[in-house]
């Protein structure tokens, strides 16, 4: 951060603090989409009413960009995610439109009450950025992982939950945030999350985007897992299997008539998320499906009940199954269970 | 007493005079709190009587002669915030904002009734005049700090008022805005902790002993004072004597209270933190409030062991 990027905020004794790395321990300027703190910029040019918040994670989530740009309207609150969440409630009731952006873990589970309390009851436009989501945060572990965020937001009443699936449709998905009534939880992951859309889609929340048709099977991914679900839809293509891919980016409202679009039109559905299979993409598609009556095949893929392993997110991804081939062969046992092994 | 200074008949009155009115109007303010208070407990069947009690002189002296608020525009950019952190003294709130135009005082009349825009705790959304939905202890201040940010951020003036209790500055996120509001400079916060002495298990210090409070406020940075928050002289002068300057300090007035102030039965009385009168003795306490306060009684403290 630069010498004057709190010039309205600084503390009593400000010190300057210098150029630093990622907590990952890469040069922040080499993450390709950790642009959150970019777009938040280009929008406050225009905007007089957007401001940004952190607790201590500046460098790591690029809110440094924002900081940069407009110091008058940066705070960094340090160490104290409730305290965050509830001043930005506090300057949305003043008419401020304000993100806060901490690891997921801290954002949704510790400031769960905080945010339906303060945020969602209220009907304020605070926009929760929680990032590092799912495990992605890998050797870290489960105190940094946020395999529950999603099931645990879903149940909060007048709250928008939307994954975003990569830089590009992130920044799709602020543009839409700024004017959307109510709060927001915005899930990103870990800012290297491998790109699905070469510019800039066209995102309108609630409404999944139907990336690839199949008459077999539909997996229906969120966030992270949109990519891995689309290059094992390639793998299985290969062995004959023809797999659809719906992007549901947001999950509350759920766009329930892509479910029973994707239902009708192929043999099966797989839900796809980073994220326990308890409560969340799974849990609400699976209810959507029973409600309706429908009666197809259906499998939940996450992450098992259970605190998952120590070990590299690469590593993580393999031993979950929820990279691409870990999706494939997922998705062909499901298909065909007496194949195989 | 007109806002010019002029008694009802026209005359101009002297500065002592006019502060006499101003107190009386405050006490008697107090005491329409404290009185609309049981009968709007009494329609729910229950009501936080005595959490209101002890900030009823407080609550009078900030909407009827200090804050910054236009009934006509509750939205009004510019005004003064109120957060009443404590949320459930909102029983009190509601006829005080009702009296000063905000809403038809008859709306109160289905209090806490299903669909009422009013229960036990403030909704913003429902309610003109409620600045925020208050009700989880330990959030209001961390609301206040971003009602202040906010403030500096567009270049308004106006002040914010928060009202703690004192049980909840057990509440750790208490003192994360504690801290921020100091490191922010949040001059034109102000934060009025009702230390009315009691929790609903028993005294605070027993609890969780909040003590010394002047000490570890002003070692966070905030300028303190300390008052009767039953006498509106003193009320009335620590508001007063609030500074203005929009990058000083944080201003706290712990406010010494007793819970229940003002009904001899309910007084430091643990059993009535949530109760409701009924029968004659509904009657006997309107009739106690009609005759206020007993003058100069010096707050006490409450014994060690509680009943």
């Amino acid at each position: 951060m630069s010498q004057d990027a709190s010039a309205v905020f600084r503390g009593v004794e400000s010190p300057v603090v210098p150029e630093r790395t990622s907590t990952v321990g890469v040069p922040v300027a080499s993450i390709p989409a950790f642009v959150a703190g970019d777009e938040l910029a280009r929008l406050a040019e225009t905007d007089e009413r957007i401001v940004v918040l952190t607790a201590d994670l500046a460098s790591a989530n690029r809110t440094t960009d924002f900081a940069q740009r407009h110091p008058e309207r940066f705070a960094n609150v340090g160490i104290a995610e409730h305290n965050m969440v509830t001043i930005a409630a506090g300057m949305a009731a003043s008419g401020l439109v304000p993100f806060v952006a901490t690891f997921a873990a801290f954002a949704a589970l510790m400031c769960c009450e905080q945010i339906r309390t303060d945020c969602a009851y209220p009907g304020l436009p605070v926009r929760i950025l929680g990032h590092h989501s799912g495990m992605s945060m890998g050797f870290y572990g489960t105190s940094h992982h946020s395999l529950e965020d999603l099931g645990v937001m879903r149940t909060i009443a007048d709250l928008t939950v939307v994954c975003a699936t990569d830089a590009n449709h992130l920044r799709a998905v602020l543009r839409g945030a700024v004017d959307r009534p109510g709060a927001m939880y915005i899930r990103l992951g870990r800012g290297r999350d491998p790109e699905v859309y070469a510019e800039v889609p066209s995102v309108e929340i609630g409404r999944a985007i139907r990336l690839r048709e199949g008459p077999d099977v539909t997996l229906i991914a969120t966030g992270s897992e949109v990519r891995p679900a689309l290059d094992a839809a390639l793998l299985l293509g290969r062995s004959g299997v023809r797999a659809g891919v719906l992007d549901m980016h947001t999950i509350k409202p759920l766009d329930r008539q892509a479910v029973l679009d994707a239902a009708a039109a192929s043999g099966g559905i797989v839900t796809v998320e980073e994220h326990n299979v308890t409560g969340g993409l799974g849990s609400a598609v699976g209810e959507v499906l029973a409600e309706a009556g429908v009666a197809t095949r259906f499998l939940r893929h996450g992450v098992p009940d259970e605190h998952v392993l120590i070990g590299p997110p690469k590593s993580l991804y393999r031993h979950y199954r929820l990279d691409a081939a870990g999706i494939a062969d997922v998705t062909q046992k499901f298909l065909r269970p007496t194949d195989g092994a | 007493m007109n806002s010019d200074g002029r008694g009802l008949s026209g005359t101009a009155l002297s500065p002592s005079a006019q502060r006499v009115e101003r107190l009386e109007m405050i006490a008697d303010r107090a005491a329409f709190i404290r009185l609309e208070t049981v009968r709007l407990a009494r329609i729910a069947g229950a009501g936080h009587y005595t959490s209101v009690f002890s900030a009823a002189e407080m609550l009078a002296a900030l909407y009827y002669s200090h804050l910054r608020i236009d009934p006509r525009r509750p939205e009004w950019p510019q005004r003064d915030r109120f957060v009443l952190s404590k949320g459930h003294a909102a029983i009190g709130l509601y006829p005080v904002l009702a009296d000063l135009g905000f809403f038809p005082p008859s709306d109160l009349d289905g209090y806490a009734r299903l669909g009422s825009p009013f229960g036990d705790h403030p909704d913003m959304r429902k309610i003109p005049g409620v600045d925020f939905s208050s009700g989880s202890l330990g959030h209001g201040l961390s609301v206040a700090v971003g009602m202040a940010m906010a403030g500096r951020i567009q270049g308004r003036s106006y002040r914010v008022y928060c009202m703690t209790g004192d049980g909840e500055l057990a509440e750790g996120q208490i003192w994360e805005a504690m801290m921020a509001a100091a490191h922010f400079r949040l001059g034109r916060l102000v934060c009025i902790v009702d230390r009315n002495q009691l929790g609903i298990d028993g005294r605070t210090e027993d609890i969780m002993g909040i003590e010394p409070l002047v000490d570890k406020l002003q070692a966070f940075r905030w300028r303190v004072s300390r008052i009767d928050g039953h006498d509106p002289g003193a009320i009335v002068d620590a508001l007063d004597g609030l500074e203005d300057g929009a990058d000083g300090p944080p201003q706290a007035i712990i406010a010494d209270t007793v819970k229940g102030r003002g009904v001899r039965r309910m007084e430091l009385n643990l059993d009535w933190h949530v109760g409701n009168l009924a029968g004659s003795d509904y009657d006997e306490v309107v009739e106690e409030i009609r005759h206020g306060l007993p003058p100069g009684r010096p707050v006490p403290a409450a014994p060690r062991a509680m009943a």
